[in-house]
Order: C-alpha cells, then structure tokens, then sequence
C-alpha cells in the first residue's frame, strides 16, 4: 500500500525537526562551558573514541545480514589498517584497496 | 586527506579546495551508500521524490535508510519520532569537538549545524586544526552533494536495472577504521581506545538492537569516570 502525502510531510517533518534539534542544542548548552575543564578533557578524549566505536557499528552492520561475511570482512579490514600505516596515510587509497578487497571477496570468492 | 594542513593558503578558492579534499575520501563511501538508499526507495514502492526530499529534511544516512522501510510498513509517526530521536541522539556528543567556531556567517552556521553528520564529525575529528569557515561549509556542502547525488543515481538505476553491486557499503567501515588511525597516532589516545572498545562490547551484551547508541552512552560515562579519577589524582588539576 501507499502511504498518504500528509503521512509523508508527517515523516518530513518529524525527521527534520528531532535531527535539527539534536545537532543544533548541545550548541547553545556548551557555549558557556566551553572553557571548563570537563568539556576540554572530553573534547580531547571523545574523537578517537568515538570513530572506534563508528567503525565497530559499521563493521557489524556489514556482517549483519551475511553472517558468512565475517571473514571477508576481516580480511578487507586488515588491508584498509595495512594500507593506511604502509602507505603514508592516504585515504582515499586505503578506503578503496579495502572496499576494493570486499567487493571482490564476497563478489568472487564467497 | 592529511594534504590539506599544507596547502592552507587562506584564500577562498584555496580554502574551497581543501575543504574538497577532505571530503573525497568519504564521499568513496557516501556516493555508494546514495545508491544503496536510492535503489531502496524505488523497491519500497514509495514515490520517488522521497529519496531526495528525506536527504534534505533528515540529513543523516543511517536514519534516512531506516525511515524507508518504516514509512512503507505506514509505521505510526510516534515511533517515527521516537526512532528518530533514538538514531541520531549520537549526534549530541558531537558539539564536544565540532570546529563550529570558526564560522562566524548565521547562514553558513545554520547550514554547518544542520549538516553535522557522522562523517562530517569525523573528518573534523581526525584532523582537528585548521578549519576555516570556508573549509569546513564547502566539506559539509560536498557529503551532502555526493549523499543526495548518490541517491539520484541510485534512483535512476533501481528504475532500469534490477540487482546491485553487492559489498560496497563496506566503504564507510572502511572510512571509519583509516579515521581511527588518524587520530590515534599518539599514545596518549590508547586510554580512550581501550574504553571505546569495553563500550561497545558492553552495549553488544545489553542492547545488541541499539549498540551504536548504548555504546556511545556509556563511553561517555566511563570518560566521566576517568575525568572524576584523574581530578582526584591530581594529573588533571
């Protein structure tokens, strides 16, 4: 079945609205305590962490609907972390020899 | 990506460049993932506008995706909302970092908060000095031009040819693990990589359904801990 236009705009418009709302108070909540000692700890503890932990989401969501992709998964990871330290820190290059390496894997040989 | 510290000149052209720069290697994963979302909203049977017309009103990959397959199922707009909000609440932890300092321009400003997503987040991360408004608008402007371009020609592609390039989406993993690299190159990082790791797998354990959010919650505590600990020990005092 198709869902409605004012359905729709619904959807719109509460996506819209929470994701703004989200990004845009934290803003006006750490303006003043942007010269605490707290903030400036987390804002230099928070990153590395952070991107660890977006890695690891995405690492699972690609195996999450092939279990089987596990290894192939490893694999491409492997060669994503060998290109980056081998290869001077490009990258373009490492993101795409690893992509590269699981397309080809699950494409060919899975 | 790390040519750019050098090749700040301050002017706007080169600024607009380096702001490109940073954005390519991303765009390796956002341009696919475009697609991938593209080619959903033509299987879902929703009208076509809705690819775009979600890129625009909520910017942020993961959610678009996963609000295609609810509003075909007509999920009621109070689950959409509570869905929204459970996805992206993430993003509160990233005004921490986020160089929105450096633009002074209300519209710019307004722009660069609406398109904070995680890939912006992170390149800003990895790369922290440097930013000029310029270069941090035109980086913004360039993922949401490589997301909503993707999303057309995933669009036009679901609607001539059936299948996919299967393992593509692995881009963004991929993207997520060089980023880590990048800003884990001293060894002062190794505290909160450790952490980061126990969080996820804390989260996996608890709530396997919204590991990226629980995760991210309970780094932040456990950073807390550590801050409370290091105060009291006095090596932050």
């Amino acid at each position: 079945m198709t869902p409605g236009l004012w359905y729709l705009v619904g959807v719109l418009a509460i996506a819209f609205t929470i994701t703004l709302a989200l990004r845009a108070v934290p803003f006006a909540i750490l303006k003043p305590l942007r010269e605490s000692r707290v903030v400036r700890a987390l804002s230099l503890w928070m990153p590395v962490g952070i991107l660890a932990i977006l890695a690891a989401a995405t690492f699972r969501t690609t195996i999450a609907e092939h279990a089987d992709y596990l290894v192939p998964a490893i694999i491409a990871a492997g060669v994503t972390v060998a290109a980056h330290l081998l290869f001077g820190r490009h990258t373009l290059l490492s993101v795409g020899l690893g992509t590269a390496t699981f397309v080809i894997l699950v494409n060919l040989v899975w | 990506m790390h040519e750019q510290d050098q090749s700040a000149t301050g002017t706007r052209l080169g600024e607009v460049r380096a702001g490109f720069a940073a954005s390519l290697s991303a765009g390796l994963g956002v341009f696919p993932l475009g697609i991938a979302f593209g080619l959903l909203v033509v299987q879902s049977g929703l009208p076509l506008w809705v690819g775009p017309a979600l890129s625009v009103a909520g910017y942020a990959g993961s959610l678009e995706l996963l609000l295609v397959g609810l509003m075909s199922s007509a999920t009621p707009l109070a689950t959409i909302a509570l869905t929204t909000l459970l996805v992206n609440f993430r993003h509160v932890f990233y005004a921490f970092s986020f160089p929105l300092h450096v633009v002074r321009n209300p519209v710019a400003r307004a722009y660069s908060v609406y398109a904070l997503t995680d890939e912006a987040y992170a390149i800003t991360a990895a790369n922290p000095r440097g930013w000029s408004a310029w270069r941090l608008v035109s980086l913004q402007v360039f993922l949401q031009s490589y997301w909503i371009g993707g999303g057309l020609v995933g669009l036009a592609l679901g609607s001539v040819i059936p299948g996919e390039i299967e393992g593509l989406e692995f881009a963004l993993c991929a993207l997520f693990i060089t980023l880590t690299l990048d800003a884990a190159r001293t060894r002062a990082q190794v505290p909160s990589l450790l952490l980061a790791g126990l969080s996820f797998a804390v989260a996996l354990l608890v709530a396997p359904g919204q590991a990226l959010f629980v995760a991210m919650v309970v780094f932040l505590a456990l950073l807390a801990i550590r801050f409370a600990f290091g105060r009291r020990t006095g090596e932050l005092a």
